[in-house]
């Protein structure tokens, strides 16, 4: 039987909330792309459940007209893990930030992708506490002067795809709020993917920390800056694609110019299904101004979800024990008459 | 150990077999030893016999202490008894001491003229080091003669009887405790035949060391039958417990099986989020074997993520549950607050044990209520139940996902480490007569076309709905809301409302539980007033002062928060109100609080159960 599943449009996720991100956030268009991804997937509506930390980008929820969890700082994955779990039939996305996932909830971060549970993890990295208005968060880079690091920020920042790829997520993405028809892309992989998939997203937050990744989106310098990732093609970028990415000795990355002795083939070609996670690993390791930075999908692979696990030693339980019985269960072990 | 008659009833070898009312043995020896084993055999033997049993197993917060040492002593104390019994007992009759060092940390508990069985082998030079002794206390005559001590040469008789079964020297030494057991089946009249069984399922795979645990065990109570040195043995006649069929529980045990039951008998999932801590970790391995009924379980990173979790599976519309103990329960606090906020039926275990910080990971306290009541930011009042004994948590951990699902709110449920791992009989019950829960998920609108999240029902309650049900798609959080739309709502009015909405609804609970009950006069002089797991102690002590014509009554709580209605009634029907607790006075500051009543306190906060005769004295203290 198959089951007729209304056609839905973007404004059919808008909940009746009024947006209160600050105008031009990133958000906004994060939120815009969402919209449109979700009627595709031929999922009805009451599937969708949305769990998110704290910060700006954890409003989110509120601005979906699913299911929806707003939850605790950090905390996310963990809440969404407990859902999925209960309720397997839902498509589960969570809703983050740099400081939210990678700051207070680093450990249910790392968790929940090492387990690989059926959750899409969508990361607004602005580099920045905005909620708070305006400290240094764990991907701001060393020296910045935020309200906490009036002489500059002394951490050293963490790669969020780094992290996930060191815990072995199974996808593994990067798009930026601006570029639309990317950003949209990645989100749409993102929700065919089974397992945890974890989507970074650079996000301009224009009040405290504008213009971040002014580098990745300014049509006159992106080109040289980013490289996009397609699978099976060699990594070629540049304002003219004449540069390109080729693996030296010792498994390290160099830029080389196109033409010449080098040919495209030299280039290192993209394989985001390897089953071995070096690869998205080194290429996560390409950070700007030293080289350009992939965008799309870093990783694809399949492995078995967590909640798939956890539900079939249920049933294999039921298959070894037979249906719970009450009755047997407290008449177990030894037992005695009292006349 | 208390004398029903004291002549010989029977005779075998020519020794007099005497028939005892009630009889606390306790082995003590090495981490290593195996003492938790045969303490656990002598308590199911006792059992299937048809006594009343109580048990207290005391072990070390290190798994492997150094051998020897004292900080590595582990022990096991049971009381068995022909009457109906409430407590594990004050004074041991018969104490089995493996070596020097469970000797020296355990002799003080030993009655005067009881029976001391020490494994004398372990008296070396190195045993006595380890135990910090400058000479050997068991050539010590003035202090050995205050008991019957028999010194056996275990190690070595044990050996001689594992002889030849090709094992190696620390295997044979392994089965020194089914020896010992073996001593004291023979001395209290046990049927070996259930250890015996217990051996062969367990070691079915290596019929050698089946052979040897049995061979050992027989060696002891040969031991005791033949040698000179035991001149009389005892017999503990069953008690008469009240008709039916009955097992051995432990308090951890019964919670796991009441969840167990519950998803059964309710069809709803039981989702379990938890994280390895003493004394709870039971729970979550008990339920991990119980998946066939429904149960799921998830070990979670940490204490936060299974609070968080167990809130994600709550909204999800399952019956989600945590346990934990106090450093866990701390960590919790913050979820649980989202939990009460979002205003979402779930289960906090709280396995009390002593604190604060780490504290005394395996020792018992009821240290946790206050925390219970105020450990979360905000005005956030939870209801809390707490279970009085081993069986009670299976009738307890229902109640409270009772109160949960009709109330719509986390509730605590207070259990500690003396009724987690202490064991009694346990009657089990019909199953029809067992409670079934009614849980209705909300299917259509209840507003206007609209659905209203926060929309309350008589008791407060609001509804339930199930993310996946079509049309009802909302969202809720941690933020304040606004009552009836849940629509976020930070307006001054709107907050006051909430809160004392929140609150009036936990008070309200007060019309849907039993009222309190008394034991004993319902006014007079004194009142004692207990919770949780010292149940026991507390109407033990209460009857003996009652027998003796003292003006007493006991009531014994089990809803904490909020109070059955009558409480304060009770209270004020009595001269003076005694509160006996395992903490510093926390139910004593909460009776105060509520009900201005100059309540004293009887406050032991060693991590050990009360004994009868402590409490006894204070009664009288307070009565003089």
């Amino acid at each position: 039987m198959t089951v007729e599943l209304p056609t839905l449009a973007p404004k059919d996720f808008a909940s009746d909330q009024e947006v209160r991100w600050c105008p031009r956030c990133g958000d906004y268009s994060i939120l815009a792309q969402m919209k449109k991804v979700l009627p595709t997937l031929g999922i009805a509506k009451e599937k969708f459940c949305f769990v998110s930390g704290i910060g700006c980008s954890s409003r989110f929820p509120y601005y979906m007209n699913t299911y929806g969890l707003h939850g605790i700082h950090g905390r996310a994955p963990a809440i969404a893990t407990g859902v999925k779990l209960c309720r397997p039939e839902l498509q589960v996305w969570v809703i983050t930030g740099d400081g939210d996932a990678l700051s207070i909830g680093g450990n249910h971060f790392i968790h929940a992708i090492r387990r690989n549970v059926d959750m899409k993890i969508i990361l607004f990295n602005n580099q920045i506490y905005g909620l708070t208005k305006g400290q240094y968060s764990p991907t701001s880079p060393v020296g910045v002067k935020t309200k906490s690091t009036p002489y500059g920020s002394i951490d050293h920042p963490a790669n969020p795809l780094s992290v996930a790829i060191g815990v072995e997520a199974t996808f593994v993405a990067r798009s930026v709020d601006v570029d639309i028809k990317h950003l949209t892309m990645v989100l749409e992989r993102a929700a065919h993917h089974k397992g945890t998939a974890f989507v970074e997203v650079y996000q301009d937050c224009n009040v405290f920390n504008s213009g971040a990744f002014e580098y990745a989106t300014d049509k006159e310098v992106k080109g040289d800056n980013i490289v996009y990732l397609e699978h099976g093609k060699p990594l070629i970028f540049g304002k003219n694609r004449d540069k390109g990415i080729r693996v030296r000795e010792g498994n390290r990355v160099e830029i080389v110019q196109l033409g010449g002795d080098v040919k495209e083939d030299d280039l290192l070609f993209h394989d985001e299904k390897t089953p071995d996670p070096s690869l998205a690993f080194l290429l996560s390791r390409m950070r700007h101004p030293e080289f350009p930075e992939p965008m799309g999908i870093f990783r694809a692979v399949e492995r078995t979800t967590y909640d798939e696990s956890v539900n079939k030693q249920v049933e294999d339980s039921r298959k070894k024990f037979g249906e719970g019985d009450v009755e047997k269960l407290l008449n177990s072990g030894d037992t005695w008459f009292v006349n | 150990m208390s004398m029903v008659t004291a002549e010989a009833s029977a005779s075998t070898n020519g020794k007099k077999l005497e028939s005892v009312e009630t009889v606390v043995v306790r082995y003590c020896g090495d981490s290593g030893d195996g003492m938790q084993i045969v303490g656990n055999q002598m308590t199911n033997a006792s059992a299937a016999f048809g006594n009343d049993v109580s048990t207290l197993p005391d072990f070390p917060a290190e798994i492997r202490a150094p051998a020897g040492s004292l900080f590595g002593v582990s022990g096991y104390q049971l009381c068995f008894s022909n009457r109906d019994i409430f407590t594990p007992g004050d004074e041991v009759d018969t104490l089995v001491a493996m070596n020097p060092a469970a000797l020296k940390t355990n002799i003080a508990d030993l009655k005067r003229g009881g029976t001391l069985i020490v494994n004398e082998d372990a008296f070396d030079k190195s045993g006595l080091q380890k135990a910090l002794y400058e000479a050997n206390p068991l050539d010590d005559d003035q202090l050995m003669a205050k008991f019957r001590l028999h010194k056996v040469p275990m190690a070595r008789l044990n050996r001689d009887a594992v002889e030849g079964l090709g094992l190696s020297p620390r295997e044979a030494d392994r089965c020194r405790n089914f020896f010992a057991l073996g001593l004291t089946y023979w001395l209290y009249d046990r049927d070996p035949k259930p250890t015996e069984e217990w051996i062969k399922s367990k070691f079915g795979k290596k019929p050698e060391i089946a052979e040897a645990n049995m061979r050992a065990l027989r060696a002891g109570m040969n031991y005791g039958f033949s040698t000179e040195a035991f001149t009389v043995h005892y017999h503990v006649p069953p008690a008469k417990l009240q008709p039916g069929k009955y097992r051995k529980i432990t308090g951890n045990e019964a919670v796991a099986m009441g969840l167990a039951t519950l998803a059964k008998l309710s069809g709803k999932m039981v989702f379990f989020a938890g994280y390895p801590i003493t004394p709870a970790s039971d729970i979550l391995h008990e339920l991990s074997m119980l998946k066939h009924f429904g149960v799921k379980t998830f070990q979670a990173e940490d204490e936060i993520a299974a609070m968080s979790a167990v809130v994600g599976g709550a909204f999800a519309g399952e019956l989600a549950v945590t346990a934990s103990s106090g450093p866990g329960i701390c960590l919790k606090g913050e979820a649980m607050g989202l939990g009460l906020m979002t205003e979402l039926p779930m289960v906090i275990i709280n396995v009390q044990r002593g604190g604060p910080s780490t504290g005394l990971p395996t020792k018992t306290e009821q240290s946790d209520l206050l925390l219970s009541m105020f450990g979360r930011n905000g005005e956030s009042p939870i209801p809390i139940v707490a279970a009085s004994g081993p069986g009670d948590c299976f009738v307890m951990i229902q109640e409270a996902f009772r109160i949960a699902t009709e109330f719509m709110c986390p509730v605590m449920f207070l259990s500690d480490g003396y009724i987690a791992n202490g064991a009694e009989p346990w009657r089990i019950p019909n199953v029809e007569d067992l409670p079934r829960l009614k849980i209705e998920h909300l299917e259509t609108f209840n507003g206007d076309g609209v659905l209203l999240p926060y929309k309350r029902n008589e008791k407060l309650a609001r509804p339930w709905v199930k993310p996946g049900t079509k049309g009802l798609e909302h969202r809720i959080g941690g933020l304040e809301k606004a009552d009836i739309t849940g629509n976020i709502d930070y307006s001054p009015k709107n907050h006051q409302h909430m809160v004392k909405t929140r609150a009036a609804k936990v008070a309200g609970i007060a019309n849907y539980i039993p009222e309190q009950e008394v034991e004993g006069p319902t006014s007079g002089k004194l009142l004692v007033i207990s919770w949780g797991g010292t149940y026991g102690a507390v109407r033990t002590a209460v009857q003996e002062a009652q027998t003796a014509g003292k003006s007493v009554a006991h009531t014994h709580l089990k809803y904490m928060n909020p109070f059955p209605k009558n409480l304060g009634t009770i209270l004020k029907s009595y001269d003076k109100v005694l509160v006996p607790e395992l903490n510093n006075g926390q139910l004593r500051m909460l009776l105060r609080d509520q009900y201005l009543v100059d309540a004293k306190g009887y406050n032991k906060i060693e991590g050990k159960p009360f004994l009868i005769s402590e409490l006894v004295n204070a009664i009288d203290e307070i009565l003089a």
